[in-house]
């Protein structure tokens, strides 16, 4: 059987696994961002320990995250989450979150500190320059971290499968067990598509999210 | 020598051509300053000279060589390169950098060595604080000091150089073009100076070609340009204040009166008197035997003095070497409200007078129908 | 501006501590067993590991250096941009899918997880190279070219001496990459500390998925912290470091 028949034939059930790919990913991103972006502003006020934690989430990227999954499960197990979405999300928060820390850290301190003075000179509060000038400046640089945590979430949820999350990795590492490539191929292809669509999209509403003041083109 | 002959260059897909039939010849040993609007093909001019840039039709001939003839390469290291922006190599020492063409050559390792060490020396860098160091931690001058030697480390006899005091501060750029004119005054090379600049053209240009939408509009030396402008693109490249200008190319030496009246300081008080009463004059210049400048001496002090002149002369602090511009000159005379100003040379001598009258018929006159009143004011020498 | 070291001290003290910690909990729940029992199992397992990540790391930089430097010359202008969009949809895949699909049409063995490593850390060596090369400030080439370099000349002497520091972060960054990608050839019969993890995965056996996961991760961090040594070796000091 074909790839393409396959996905066919089982296009119900390719779906729901894209849902739930799609859920689990989410739901990771969206405590990401909640976390990342307040963290990463945070830290632009406290230089020391913006190194600190930024040098913290940098060697946490470069643990692999199989070797991350091998090494939380033995600690999550504790708690009686070993294996299921439970360490999947957990895990794809940790990734997620570096990308859009940094982003969000290199961004507001980005700004021009002529602006900053600007604002605070026509009498804004530290706050009001935050809010209405800094961050809104910020939201292109911002976004796009948050556009890398996106695809690295979708190819690292991927392998979550094999812990029990469900999702597009499921297929493949079902179809490695059975060798049977038409399923491996089904769930390469579903999941890259998922990747590279997401991209796309995140692509496009980074271009509409940033001021046309602030647009280069 | 330089030749240009009838050389076009139309850039692929472009109604105009950029560089449109230009044809010069830039003598041996002369600066020759490439003027003209931002867009009119000076650096496009400069560039095809090295081949950076193909030409399209005419030709350029180098020392009688046509350089369509040479290899392009091998044409660029015997033609010392500058440019505004530097392009020091940021990864490479101060010396390295300078050694790049040496290297590019094959020179011995102590040949270069010494050679990095004549040229920061000659560029005013002290080769034991800058050799080593990074072009990050130099100054914009001491970069730009950096650039004119690398551009000069194979001792190339034809140098192009396009803006290479563009990037630093007025002030700077003076002391800079100042420096870089006493160089060339020693080496003579032959060198192509871009700039958008008419005050640093006028400067540092024996001869200026002025280029506009790709033509050469005028060529000639700075005074021609500044005294004769071809037409109205001209007149106005050059600016409204070019009587002014010419105070920049003229030196003190050119509009000084020569042997000025003045007394020995062994000269008798009453009888210089005497003579000052005669000739009206309220101050006058003393020296001594060698004619080295002592000082001036007015009426009211040698009034009722018994003795030499030279007893009651008093200092004179203000004299101009005679190697000055006239603009410095008279903006001394401004600054102090001084209607004289003594000339003098290195070795203390007297050499002559400059008087504010004299400056501004001079000027003028010059402007007007060249030559002029100069025979009125010609003065006494001794006075005695 | 000067960078403030990292609190590395405390940070140590802190990571020594919280392993020991681990490391008695692991004692008592028995996870050590394994470890202890069989470490020749895992000194292959990591030798295997690192000749992956060696082979395909050294091909994928040879081939993306290449690339890489091909796409900048002048000639590529027409095309440059059509790959380097083509290149960045590519990144975009997975590592399970790449190497997945590298498996369905190659089959099982090394040489398909060599493949699929090349592939996936080929594409961030490429862009960084064009990325580090486009970066160099055009007066430079200029510079290089009037002062009669010869093109080759001005590539190694200039351009790659100054893109070197965005090169070597690329490259960087793919090893360790590479390192985590490595542990899932596994998979497709490649060998490698991934063969402990997904057993011990598998088994749900901690002690299993430990011995292998602890390493990998050390592989990985020791590795990004010795190409960080690396980086301030071979760059010039005269290049201006960027965060």
């Amino acid at each position: 059987m074909t790839t393409y028949d396959f996905i066919v034939r089982n296009w119900p059930e390719l779906m729901s696994l894209a849902w739930q790919h799609t859920v689990f990913v989410s739901i990771a991103l969206a405590i990401a961002i909640a976390t990342g972006v307040p963290l990463g502003v945070y830290l632009t006020f406290n230089r020391r320990l913006a190194d600190t934690v930024l040098y913290l989430a940098g060697i946490m990227m470069t643990v692999p995250s199989v070797a991350l999954f091998g090494l939380m499960i033995p600690v999550l197990s504790v708690f009686g989450h070993g294996i299921g979405t439970v360490p999947a999300v957990i895990a794809l928060v940790l990734y997620s979150q570096l990308p859009i820390l940094r982003s969000t850290y290199a961004a507001i301190r980005s700004v021009d500190p002529a602006i900053i003075e600007a604002g605070l000179g026509i009498g804004m509060t530290r706050a009001q320059v935050l809010f209405k000038v800094q961050i809104p400046m910020s939201l292109g640089v911002i976004f796009s971290g948050v556009r890398v945590a996106v695809v690295m979430s979708i190819g690292i949820g991927a392998i979550a499968a094999y812990i029990g999350a469900g999702g597009l990795g499921q297929y493949i590492f079902n179809g490695i067990t059975q060798t049977y490539d038409a399923m491996i191929n089904a769930g390469a292809v579903a999941v890259s598509a998922m990747a590279i669509l997401a991209d796309f999209m995140f692509g496009r509403l980074e271009r509409t999210l940033v001021s046309k003041g602030l647009r280069r083109d | 020598m330089i030749e240009l002959n009838h050389v076009t260059k139309t850039y692929p897909g472009a109604s105009q051509p950029a560089v449109d039939s230009v044809s010069l010849t830039i003598p041996e040993g002369e600066i020759c300053v490439f003027i003209g609007p931002s867009g009119c093909g000076k650096t496009t001019l400069m560039r095809l000279t090295n081949r950076l840039i193909p030409i399209t039709s005419g030709s350029i001939s180098v020392d009688g060589k046509d350089i369509m003839g040479l290899d392009p390469i091998e044409l660029r290291r015997h033609i010392g390169y500058a440019i505004q922006q530097v392009g020091l190599f940021p990864h490479m020492t101060v010396r390295d950098n300078i050694a790049t063409v040496p290297k590019l050559l094959g020179w011995a390792r102590t040949k270069i060595d010494a050679r990095v060490d004549e040229l920061l020396t000659l560029v005013n860098l002290e080769p034991g604080t800058f050799r080593d160091r990074y072009p990050r931690q130099l100054s914009g001058g001491q970069a730009q000091r950096v650039g004119v030697a690398r551009a000069m480390a194979a001792d190339p006899p034809i140098m192009l150089m396009d803006e290479p005091f563009g990037a630093i501060d007025p002030i700077n750029r003076e002391v800079l073009q100042d420096e870089f004119l006493r160089i060339q005054d020693k080496l003579k090379k032959t060198i192509i100076f871009v700039t958008h600049d008419i005050n640093e053209a006028i400067k540092m240009g024996q001869r200026i070609a002025l280029l506009k939408e790709g033509r050469l509009i005028q060529t000639g030396l700075p005074d021609e340009l500044l005294n004769r402008p071809a037409d109205e693109f001209v007149k106005s490249f050059v600016g409204a204040d070019r009587v002014l200008k010419r105070l920049n190319l003229l030196k003190v030496r050119d509009a000084m009166m020569t042997n000025p009246v003045h007394c020995r300081s062994e000269d008798s008080s009453e009888k210089v008197l005497e003579q000052m009463v005669k000739n009206d004059l309220a101050f006058l210049i003393v020296t001594d035997r060698d004619q080295r400048l002592l000082g001036y001496v007015n009426q009211y002090d040698l009034r009722g003095h018994k003795g030499h002149a030279g007893d009651v002369a008093r200092k004179l602090t203000l004299t101009v070497s005679p190697e000055r511009n006239l603009k410095e000159a008279l903006s001394q005379m401004l600054s102090y409200d001084l209607g004289i100003l003594v000339v003098v040379g290195e070795d203390g001598r007297i050499q002559g007078v400059l008087n504010s009258t004299t400056l501004c018929s001079l000027v003028g006159s010059t402007y007007d129908e060249h030559g002029g009143h100069w025979g009125r004011i010609t003065a006494a020498g001794r006075i005695l | 501006m000067k960078r403030e070291r990292p609190r590395g001290n405390y940070l140590t003290l802190a990571a020594v501590i919280i392993a020991f910690i681990l490391g008695v909990e692991a004692q008592r729940r028995g996870y050590l067993n394994f470890a202890r029992e069989n470490p020749g199992d895992i000194y292959r397992l990591l030798v295997q590991h690192l000749q992956l990540v060696f082979y395909s790391a050294s091909i994928a930089i040879a081939l993306g250096l290449t690339i890489g430097i091909v796409l900048t010359r002048g000639f590529m202008r027409r095309y440059r941009e059509t790959i380097l969009n083509l290149l960045g949809i590519c990144q975009t895949v997975p590592s399970l899918a790449v190497i997945a699909i590298a498996m369905s049409y190659l089959g099982i063995g090394r040489k398909t997880a060599v493949f699929a490593l090349v592939v996936y850390s080929l594409l961030p060596i490429i862009r960084s190279t064009v990325a580090g090369i486009f970066q160099v400030d055009p007066a430079l080439v200029d510079a290089g070219h009037g002062m009669g370099m010869t093109p080759r000349q001005v590539l190694f002497k200039v351009e790659i001496p100054n893109a070197m520091y965005i090169i070597l972060t690329g490259i960087r960054t793919a090893v360790v990459i590479n390192v985590g990608t490595a542990a899932m050839s596994f998979l497709v019969g490649g060998g490698g500390l991934g063969d402990l993890i997904f057993s011990g995965l598998a088994m749900v056996d901690a002690g299993l998925m430990l011995a292998g996961a602890v390493p990998t991760a050390c592989l990985a961090i020791i590795l990004n912290w010795s190409f960080e040594r690396l980086e301030k070796l071979i760059i010039s000091p005269g290049i201006p470091r960027g965060d």
